[in-house]
């Protein structure tokens, strides 16, 4: 492959964009996990839970400013390297991207300094508010990007002025804008995306502690609550993405054809592929696994109904197959494994044997790596899927570059990004590693009480019942263990 | 006023906000590596910790504004400064972990490699912004359609320079106010000797900055005439400047504080005036040059938009003077901090 000015923009996009992308989902799951466990302490004054609020905060401040140091390369990147495309949309796209600056930005960012620095500065109900706040920034963040981005998709709510290298889009009606045929959809489905990943984090390291058995109270609550949130999230994400092909299907054909590796339309019946290898030129798949006729049922609900394929559309238009195919069937699989697992956890859970399982256990502390890939897996079929599109079926991606700059200046960034984002990521790491192992702090327990935090953790801990506790026995002594402390225990 | 005359003073109020709020960041920044102790360089960083996220926002709003309201400056701009923009980018990301992860591990090592990352991106970032600023007064390279047509090493020249350390001399003294507001005691005295050192080295700056824009730029007053209460600005800004060491002497550094801010508003008008109605001068040709009104959107965009400014920004300083407020005072170490 020829590195041109294009393609290097591309991978500079790409990487970029995929580096940034670890961190808001977990930003918005984690947000939805603060701002439960603050609840949960205000109403029961309880400890534990301040001490559990306290420790993801930790760890979402850390999560937070990576998404801030690398999100403010995304702003940059449309006028650097796709100046055309910038020229050509700012008119539809930028309402989106201020919208997101005047709405998101300011409340995350504003509040993100009570919530981290305001514990004995401002009042419980503030530092609840606040919390409330930062969470509901990092979704209407997502809301306004994933609006631009699905304008991207299916674009509604303008008209083209001008001709050639001078056409651009300019707005017409905004909320046509704002809810393209592809908005609701991908936006439910990306904050899906988003919660799975936050409840999967708190489960990893929640089975982790009980592993190791550290924090053995704070771990088996917040996984037992991360579990029923991500049951029900990881059943949702099904649904919608079951909604998404179908809407995909309708609007974006060509990228429904090769996400499904649906490459040349059939007579009768269309075959749901389970699993294939696309040959290099796109044009046959190899050791293709299929159940015959259900892609037309899915679609169709009639399995002799062919679903049209890659062939229908005119080949200086079709997106490359092998990458959107293969991150498609990543994200199934993911997906299909995380509600597998997720309901395994909750029958036995049912059972009163859930912690008892410590291969499974192990397993969950390395499912979290699931929901990232499926997560980025999700927005590389959007984004390759839509090519050779920038704005589909309008602006070629080809046409939005660029022209003041080289080949060799982009080159030279994307060494740049890789050297910083490499350092980033191992510090990230190493951060997030060191809080995981410091782990919560003990609750604050009452002066009255002699033994200390951790004693009172490792009584408990010891007067467990090994043959297994249910769901009631291991609530009420968990509760019984902090009850004292709710009368005594105020804020500051 | 028209609707891209209304525009352009919006960019420039969100450009004046993120100059005086991430301002005294990026000069805290830049005058990290004076502090000597650990224990001091922590009390510099929780000063500037609960806020300087949110004076970035500034600067991310300024951009999407720009985007929004005059795509084919945003694209000009971004695209001609390639370099110069990742440079930019690779300062804001050092100096965004620096901060967060700096005080994280114990090892000298560890924070000295921070503390240096937070100084030099501190210290690029400030000249950079005003190597950029410099460079719209004397006009780009830009050719019939829009489009930079020349090479970073265009953008180096000596005024533009002047105009970059103009800048960061600006920024520390309006960072070292600052730090002298959030600390106490023999540290705060220290902090006092860099407010008059650094003052000194802004006037000087000011002086020979003013000079050589009167010589090599007539072209930047000539709006003056069009604008004869832009003198007023210039009379005000003086005075704010001059106030600076009244109100130290006065032990009132508060006002000094305000007064440096509104110089650094004052400072924006006159380079906004300078330029209007342009965004970007073109120096080939000035037919070429982009203004708010050929690099505009819509007037139906800018309508829309100007609604929604309209709806958010009452939110936006609402919360950021109360974010303020919540940190009021003298920095405390303690359990939270960075």
């Amino acid at each position: 492959m020829h590195l041109d000015l294009l393609v290097l923009s591309r991978i500079q996009f790409a990487m970029t964009i995929m580096f940034h992308y670890l961190f808001p989902p977990l930003s918005i799951g984690l947000g939805a996990v603060l701002v439960f466990m603050e609840a949960m302490y205000l109403k029961t004054k309880d400890p534990q839970y301040e001490a559990i609020t306290r420790f993801w905060t930790r760890i979402f401040a850390a999560n937070f400013a990576m998404g801030v140091a690398t999100g403010i390369v995304m702003e940059f990147e449309f006028g650097t390297n796709w100046a055309a495309f910038s020229r050509y949309v700012g008119d539809v796209f930028g309402s989106a991207l201020a919208s997101e600056g005047i709405f998101a930005f300011f409340l995350e960012s504003g509040f993100l300094a009570v919530l981290v620095f305001g514990w004995d500065r401002v009042s419980a109900r503030f530092h609840f508010l606040a919390t409330c706040m930062v969470a509901m920034g990092a979704t209407f963040s997502a809301i306004w990007i994933v609006v631009a981005n699905s304008w991207m998709q299916t674009p509604r709510g303008f008209h083209i002025i001008g001709s050639g290298l001078t056409a651009r889009a300019e707005i017409t009606d905004f909320w046509a804008m704002v809810f393209n045929p592809s908005t609701i959809n991908r936006l439910t489905h990306t904050l899906i995306g988003a919660y799975i990943l936050g409840a999967f984090f708190v489960m990893s390291i929640s089975a982790y502690y009980l592993l190791k058995d550290r924090h053995i109270d704070f771990a088996r609550k917040s996984f037992k609550t991360a579990l029923v949130f991500g049951t029900v999230m990881s059943l949702a994400a099904g649904l919608t993405g079951d909604l998404n092909a179908r809407m995909i299907a309708r609007y974006q054909p060509a990228k429904f054809a090769v996400a499904e590796g649906n490459l040349h339309t059939e007579k009768g019946g269309t075959a749901f592929g389970l699993f294939g290898i696309p040959d290099a030129n796109g044009e046959r798949m190899h050791y293709e696994v299929a159940i015959p006729g259900l892609l037309s049922v899915l679609m169709y609900g009639d399995p002799h109904k062919p679903v049209p394929g890659l062939d229908q559309i005119p080949r200086a238009d079709r997106p490359p197959v092998i990458v959107p195919y293969m991150s498609y069937h990543v994200m199934i699989f993911i997906g299909t494994y995380l509600v597998g697992l997720s309901v395994l956890a909750c029958f036995l859970w049912w059972r009163g044997i859930l912690f008892q399982q410590r291969w499974l256990l192990w397993v969950f502390v390395f499912s979290v790596v699931g929901p990232y890939l499926a997560n980025e897996a999700g927005w590389v079929t959007a984004e390759v899927g839509r090519q050779p599109w920038i704005v589909y079926g309008l602006l070629r991606t080809s046409e939005g570059l660029s022209k003041a700059v080289q080949a060799n200046q982009v080159l030279g960034s994307i060494v740049m990004f890789m050297v910083v984002y490499a350092l980033l990521f191992a510090v990230w790491v190493h951060v997030l590693n060191d809080k995981i192992g410091h782990g919560p702090d003990a609750p604050h327990e009452p002066p009255s009480t002699s033994t200390t935090a951790g004693g009172v953790l490792a009584v408990h801990a010891a007067t467990e019942d090994p043959a297994g506790y249910s769901l009631t026995a291991d609530s009420d002594s968990w509760e019984g263990s902090g009850a004292e402390a709710n009368h005594q225990e105020g804020r500051h | 006023m028209d609707l891209n005359t209304f525009w352009f003073l919006l960019i420039g109020v969100l450009l004046i906000g993120y100059a005086i709020l991430d301002g005294f960041d990026l000069g805290v920044g830049a005058l990290h590596l004076f502090a000597r102790s650990d224990h001091d360089r922590r009390v510099f960083l929780n000063a500037i910790g609960p806020v300087w996220d949110g004076n970035e926002v500034w600067l991310v709003t300024f951009g999407g504004a720009l985007f929004a309201a005059f795509p084919k400056a945003y694209a000009t701009a971004f695209s001609g400064f390639y370099l110069a923009f990742m440079f930019l980018l690779c300062a804001l990301i050092f100096r965004a972990v620096a901060i967060e992860f700096r005080s994280k591990q114990e090892p000298t090592i560890w924070r000295s490699f921070w503390d240096v990352a937070f100084f030099a991106a501190s210290v690029s970032s400030s000249l950079l912004f005003g190597i950029a600023v410099g460079n719209l007064i004397l006009g780009l390279p830009i050719g019939a359609d829009g489009d930079f047509r020349g090479q970073l090493t265009d953008l180096v020249r000596p005024y533009a320079l002047l105009v970059g350390f103009f800048n960061l001399s600006m920024f520390m003294m309006h960072g070292s106010i600052y730090l002298y507001l959030k600390t106490d005691g023999e540290l705060q005295q220290r902090v006092r000797g860099w407010i008059y050192t650094t003052f000194g080295v802004f006037c000087s700056l000011y002086a020979i900055t003013t000079i050589a824009t009167l010589q090599a730029l007539p072209g930047a007053t000539r709006n003056f005439a069009h604008f004869p209460w832009v003198w007023g600005v210039v009379v005000l800004n003086v005075l704010a400047i001059a106030n600076i060491p009244r109100a130290l002497h006065k032990q009132a550094p508060s006002y000094a504080f305000f007064s440096s801010s509104c110089s650094i508003a004052a400072l924006v008008v006159l380079f906004g005036v300078a330029i209007f109605p342009n965004m970007i001068i073109s120096s080939l040709n000035p037919a070429w040059s982009l203004t708010i009104y050929n690099a505009a959107s819509s007037q139906k965009a800018l309508g829309l938009m100007r609604n929604i400014a309209f709806l958010g920004l009452p939110f936006v300083l609402t919360y950021t003077i109360a974010i303020y407020w919540v940190f009021r005072g003298k920095v405390k170490i303690e359990k939270h901090s960075y």
